[in-house]
């Protein structure tokens, strides 16, 4: 689905020794600015506005889903991340992996998987890219490279870190990307876990999305240094700082940082800075919003900006534009289709996932057996 | 056969399964340069370098998390946790991560990983240097945890965990470390989950893990001298945990004590206390006993620490009140 996953994966790079090669180091960057249109081709513009699109209408489904009581759980949207998502995804490879928090239905979609499937998953169904095991916070694909959204703030950074200490063993040349939110820079692992990374030179980009709130706390009311990506300093990393409401620009600068870390093992910190538009999850009435804010969060529309932006520059006309936007629900209908008209999971499997190397002695009782 | 310790049984398995599968890698703190606070890993990183054996930072969240996430992309993951009680930092990982990536996700992905670390008290290492809290760990279905109390079971449970899918809390003792014991070098690995009798007898089951199981072996023989036939049950796995042979032994007895290292309340033995009563309830000729350690935060001082940990006067005491009370005649 993204532009970047038909790319031919290069010959590994076989066993080249990463550890103390570091070369950059204490490097930081705030690029400032709206970058134009860039290099990218008018397919591929019109694709990151399709995508774009496809989130945003998607989002708004599973919201309706959620008020339906089809979705439970907690939903936590990516509207307002939309230009975010799309550039993040779009700099990956299909081989690269991706370990993201609980906000993660647009990055799955970005990353490959079927909206129907994610749908599903959203539905608790078996046709959900965790069989209904985890929900809107948990989804996984290991064919498209997504190894998880994860509940805890903050426990998917370890992971990455591992995962990137995986691919450095062998050698290979892949690049995982770390998602996480401004919030989540004040927990113990990101700390951990940017020190072993820069220690050992792996290549995982940490990516902070900062939409200046976690749940009611603000960046400045949480974070001692809130320019984020100045906190790479302190680990000889380099960090740089990027619209996340301009798409090309997020895929210029996460492009840049994933194959250097390829080429490299460096790992990176990128921030990309945009707006949540609504509440952290779907039943947050957001109240503790200023109205300006809000109204900050709705002028920054990466969807509508980007739309007037191609416009503007001849790479879609109002109807080509409408037209998409057609398709894409056309899609999501599609989705939400597939997701109702799915099976349940049968109470049977019930003990089916707990062990991957299940044991004699397990218990399996049922709180109705009786014991023995 | 050879007679090593325990420290060296451990050591020359991870050694072993080193050599024959690449994918095995350590990692922890101090478990290199310094060859390991107890030296369980001394000479590996000469031999297998510092990719194979990698020092990390004091970071155990950080680095259990890496290997977790290590482990997700198939390689095998050895992890030192310097003691137990360091652990908790990595409470999360080990919880909410390592023991739910095959759960939560359907099933497509695990975290093939040991989590090596050693617990216990009577070193006199104070409050938070003695704990015996690896029933935090055995609570979390996802997760199995295995405590070897002998040399041989130190290298069968070792291979067993290596070669199974999904997160084992290997669970070592100080006080085991020196102990001696043949290990057959052929032996297949453990089956984890299947507990072993290491003593047979008629007249009461006691059941132990880690160093009360040693203990209370050799309890078993000293009132034997008494006319006491005790049959002795080291659990070797607390999850999963094999009742039905606990059980089948209580039927056989008619008599039971538990004994453990750990607190008493919600410890170990309750859990084994319940499934008794679940499954012997009625060849239950006496109450269940239960030989824990003192609900206190364990004491420096010596004399304080000795009487707060469960031994082996401790344990005879139990066995002859329960007997005494069915009129057991010796
Ligand atoms: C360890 C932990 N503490 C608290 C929470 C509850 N919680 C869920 S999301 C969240 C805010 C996180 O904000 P941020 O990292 O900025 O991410 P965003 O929601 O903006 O994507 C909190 C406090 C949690 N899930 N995990």
């Amino acid at each position: 689905m993204a532009e970047t996953a038909t790319r031919s994966k290069p010959a590994s790079s076989g066993s080249k020794s990463r550890r103390g090669t570091r070369s950059g180091g204490n490097r930081v960057q705030q690029r400032q600015g709206k970058t134009a249109l860039g290099s990218e081709s008018q397919d591929t513009l019109r694709d990151y506005f399709r995508q774009m699109s496809l989130i945003r209408r998607f989002e708004e489904r599973a919201a309706q889903g959620y008020t339906q009581a089809k979705v439970g759980g907690y939903c936590h949207l990516n509207l307002g991340e939309e230009a975010t998502v799309v550039g993040l995804m779009s700099a990956l490879r299909r081989s690269d992996y991706l370990f993201t928090n609980y906000r993660e239905h647009g990055y799955a979609i970005a990353k490959g998987i079927e909206p129907g499937r994610v749908m599903a998953e959203l539905y608790g169904r078996t046709t959900g890219t965790s069989k209904g095991l985890g929900g809107s916070m948990h989804m996984f694909d290991t064919e498209v490279g997504l190894l998880g959204g994860y509940g805890i703030v903050g426990g998917q950074i370890p992971l990455a870190t591992g995962a990137a200490l995986a691919i450095d063993y062998r050698g290979g040349d892949e690049v995982v990307m770390c998602q996480m939110g401004d919030g989540t820079t004040n927990i113990g692992a990101f700390h951990e876990s940017m020190n072993i990374a820069a220690l050992w030179n792996l290549p995982v980009v940490f990516v902070v999305i900062n939409n200046h709130l976690g749940m009611g706390t603000t960046v400045d009311m949480a974070s001692a240094e809130s320019e984020l990506y100045k906190r790479a300093v302190a680990y000889r990393m380099h960090g740089e700082r990027v619209d996340g409401n301009d798409v090309v620009a997020v895929q210029e600068a996460a492009g840049r940082l994933v194959e250097h870390a390829r080429k490299t093992g460096e790992p990176a910190m990128l921030e990309a800075v945009s707006h949540r538009m609504k509440g952290h999850s779907v039943v947050d009435p957001a109240k503790y919003r200023s109205a300006e804010d809000a109204e900050a969060a709705r002028e920054a529309d990466p969807v509508a900006a980007f739309r007037s932006q191609l416009i503007s520059a001849g790479v879609l006309d109002e109807d080509g534009a409408a037209e998409i936007e057609r398709e894409v629900q056309a899609d999501v209908d599609a989705a939400v289709a597939f997701a109702d008209d799915s099976p349940h999971p049968d109470p049977a499997t019930l003990f089916d996932y707990t062990y991957a190397t299940p044991v004699a002695n397990d218990s399996r009782r049922l709180p109705a057996d009786p014991v023995f | 056969m050879a007679v090593i310790t325990y420290r060296q049984a451990l050591h020359d398995t991870l050694r072993e399964e080193m050599l024959s599968d690449e994918n095995v890698f350590l990692i922890g703190e101090e478990i290199g340069v310094f060859e390991g606070s107890y030296k369980i890993t001394a000479g590996l990183l000469e031999e297998f370098g510092e990719k194979r054996v990698r020092d990390t930072p004091i970071a155990e969240e950080g680095f259990v998390g890496a290997a977790v996430g290590a482990a997700m992309l198939g390689l095998r993951p050895v992890v030192e946790l310097m003691t137990i009680n360091f652990s908790l930092l990595a409470l999360d990982q080990i919880v909410n991560h390592a023991a739910k990536i095959y759960g939560m996700f359907g099933g497509q992905s695990s975290a093939p990983m040991v989590l090596r670390t050693p617990g216990g008290g009577g070193q006199q290492l104070g409050a938070t240097h003695s704990q015996n809290i690896e029933l935090y760990y055995a609570f979390v279905p996802g997760l199995k945890v295995v405590a070897p109390s002998t040399p041989a079971d130190a290298r069968a449970l070792l291979k067993a965990s290596l070669a199974d899918n999904d997160p084992v809390l290997f669970l070592e003792n100080l006080a085991l470390y020196n102990t001696k014991g043949e290990v057959p070098e052929d032996a297949p690995p453990a089956e984890i989950g299947k507990a072993g009798i290491t003593r047979t007898g008629s007249d009461i089951t006691i059941i132990g893990y880690s160093r009360m199981a040693t203990v209370a072996t050799q309890v078993a023989e000293q009132l034997s001298e008494e006319g006491i036939s005790a049959e002795v049950i080291d659990l070797r796995s607390l999850r999963p945990l094999d009742r039905e042979t606990l059980v089948e032994s209580v039927r056989k007895t008619g008599c039971a004590v538990i004994t453990e290292d750990d607190w008493l309340t919600y410890g170990v033995g309750a859990e084994i206390a319940a499934s008794i009563s679940d499954g012997a309830f009625d060849y239950l000729d006496a109450p269940v006993r239960r030989v824990a350690a003192a609900e206190v935060p364990l004491p420096y001082a010596k004399p304080l620490e000795r009487a707060a940990l469960p031994s082996a006067e401790s344990l005879k005491t139990a066995v002859r009140q329960t007997l005494e009370a069915v009129g057991h005649r010796r």
